[in-house]
């Protein structure tokens, strides 16, 4: 599959997917002696869902935390939406719509649900300090029409029933579930997962990839995802990049990267737990 | 009603009064610690240089005018203006926003992802540092501080108590109205923490800073918000204890008196430091009043700590802490 910046295609199930909303260009990440990542250039598309595979420690969760600015390349260029991004703080890349879960889901585990999922929608939030606490009736519009949004993301991923729970108290499926939400609370232009789904038992991790799906089909959310269980990526994604020891060695759909015999020696022959 | 149990319920609502100034001042370690992990040697200090702001700014005085003086041959020391108390309030909290933006970008910025022990240690440099300063920019003579509130014996309470018991109470006007405004700021932080878009910020990152970052806080932000405030409840602190004792150096002491109510409330816990606070308070008061003779007095220098360390002993975490369970 050849593929134009600015054109798109059609995927096997007949979506259509658009230009380039992200683009990685020759990007190293080096941690002392260790390189985690070895001039790595890949792109993602409007509204595809964009997976990333490899063994442990081939520098996935490396890459995404690139993508998110929690880590800084030494060299490559992240371009987005067509333009090369400075050197940004995770912050900065959160404004800018993108918006991320953890591998070792970081929840405030103080708070509810509710309340964590609120905190997904603070960069909508444009009152200032001083005009909140003297203009209270618009302050109060504004939570009032940030927490619709999040009451629909909370139906949406059918966690009602754990609304005022604090977090600290929910299981682990749960927990990825709630963080999932905050994320999306945010309506992310482009969603950033890294492995939703590890951990989980079967029903949950069904549940799960559901949830992905109907996100990237309702919403036409971009999403890029890292997972481990083959089984899982096959059926969600529509493009696949495939690490090892911080190279990448495989990059196509993912009939393409099952069939490529670099994939199959360096990741399908790893015996993974 | 014996009249023991008269004496012991002045005492009892002295105390409370006392303590809630101890909250107060507890309040400013747990804000900074719960979003930072910073324990805030400096938090006195700060309460100390915020009032001698005031001071200065209410009359006028030439900061550094020593330093100006040596340098340029000058004999400059004051501007020649009085400022309205309610005015210097204001401009000395510009003051402390400043303070907080300097120590936020020249030392706790680089100290980032440090050890608890380091940044403890920043604070401590901070802290004689600060002072330092505050005698360079306003002398360090004592100085009095009078921002308009009431002082002396109220006497409404003396007079409805001497009808009632036959003993009238002595309670300060001043601590009638520190205790009023420090339940106010109390309540205004709790509500600006929980309602608020940069509460609940606050909040996120005392909870995660990970977390904070890809929601798009910024860390830095929240860190100058936090030491502002703190640098408030200090400015608060400082006009309630300067306007008692005079603007004088033992006034970074108040400190110390936090100590026993962070041990108590645990180090964390909003709530936990207003109830510290008033348990302290009161719980020294009432040591002083009741034992205190028998022992030849002097007992309130110690025996916070005292309580503070039983209580230590037997729940580590605090008041309201959760329990610690060792994973192993
Ligand atoms: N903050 C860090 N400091 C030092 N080394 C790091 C850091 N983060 C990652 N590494 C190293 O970079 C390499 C890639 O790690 P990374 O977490 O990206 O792998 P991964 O593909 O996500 O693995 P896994 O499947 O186990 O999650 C590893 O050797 C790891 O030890
Ligand atoms: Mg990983």
């Amino acid at each position: 599959m050849m593929l134009d910046a600015s054109e798109g295609y059609v995927t096997a199930d007949g979506r259509q997917i658009g230009g380039v909303v992200m683009e990685m260009k020759n990007i190293t990440l080096r941690f002392g002696g260790v390189v985690a990542i070895k001039d790595i250039s890949f792109d993602i598309r409007e509204g595809e869902i964009r997976a990333i595979i490899g063994p442990n420690g081939a520098g996935k969760s490396s890459m995404l935390n690139v993508i998110s600015g929690f880590y800084v390349p030494q060299e490559g260029e992240v371009w987005y939406r067509g333009a090369p991004r400075p050197p940004m703080k995770p912050y900065e890349v959160a404004n800018q719509g993108i918006a991320r879960t953890f591998q070792n889901i970081a929840l405030f585990e103080g708070m509810s649900v509710l309340d964590n999922v609120m905190t997904g929608r603070l960069n909508y939030m444009k009152t200032g300090l001083f005009a909140q606490a003297l203009w209270m009736g618009r302050a109060e519009r504004e939570e009032t029409e940030n927490r619709a949004v999040v009451e629909r993301v909370i139906d949406f991923l059918e966690i009602q029933h754990i609304r005022k729970t604090p977090v600290a108290r929910l299981p682990y499926g749960l927990k990825k579930r709630v963080e999932l939400a905050r994320a999306l609370a945010a309506e992310p232009k482009l969603l950033l997962l890294d492995e939703p789904m590890a951990g989980m038992n079967v029903e949950e991790k069904e549940d799960m990839s559901r949830f992905i799906l109907d996100v990237n089909d309702e919403f036409g959310t971009t999403i890029a995802l890292i997972e481990h269980d083959m089984g899982v990526v096959m059926d969600l994604s529509d493009r696949v990049v495939v690490m090892d020891y911080g190279k990448k060695i495989g990059d196509g759909t993912p009939d393409e990267v099952r069939n490529n015999q670099e994939v199959i020696d360096a990741y399908l022959g790893v015996a993974h737990d | 009603m014996p009249e023991q149990l008269v004496f012991a319920m002045e005492v009892v609502l002295n105390g409370l009064m006392a303590g809630v100034l101890y909250a107060l001042v507890a309040l400013g370690f747990v804000l900074i610690y719960k979003a930072s992990g910073i324990f805030n040697y400096a938090q006195g200090v700060m309460a100390l240089f915020a009032a001698m702001t005031l001071v200065g700014i209410m009359q006028g005085q030439v900061p550094f005018a020593h330093l100006i003086n040596a340098t340029f041959g000058l004999h400059v020391t004051h501007f020649g203006w009085q400022i309205p108390g309610f005015i210097a309030i204001l401009l000395t909290m510009a003051v402390m926003v400043l303070l907080a933006w300097l120590v936020q970008t020249f030392i706790m910025r680089h100290l980032i992802g440090q050890e608890p022990i380091i940044l403890f240690m920043a604070t401590i440099g901070l802290a004689y540092f600060l002072e330092g300063v505050a005698d360079l920019m306003w002398g360090s003579e004592i100085k009095t501080l009078d921002v308009g509130l009431p002082q002396g014996i109220n006497l409404w309470i003396d007079e409805r108590t001497f009808n009632i018991f036959g003993y009238g109470f002595f309670i300060d006007n001043l601590d009638i109205v520190a205790t009023i405004i420090a339940a106010l700021l109390v309540a205004a932080l709790v509500a600006f923490s929980q309602y608020t878009k940069q509460g609940r910020a606050m909040r996120a990152v005392a909870d995660d800073h990970q977390a904070a970052l890809s929601v798009g806080i910024s860390l830095n932000f929240i860190w100058v918000l936090v030491w502002s405030v703190a640098g408030f409840v200090a400015l608060v602190a400082g006009i309630m204890w300067g306007t008692k004792s005079g603007v004088q150096f033992s006034l970074s002491l108040i400190a110390l008196k936090a100590l026993p109510v962070l041990m108590l409330g645990g180090f964390t816990s909003i709530p936990g430091a207003i109830v510290g606070g008033l348990i302290i308070g009161v719980g020294e008061k009432l040591f002083e009043f009741a034992i205190g003779p028998l022992v030849g007095g002097a007992t309130e220098n110690w025996f916070a700590y005292v309580l503070a360390l039983i209580f230590l002993v037997f729940r580590p975490q605090g008041l309201f802490g959760e329990k610690i369970i060792e994973r192993v």
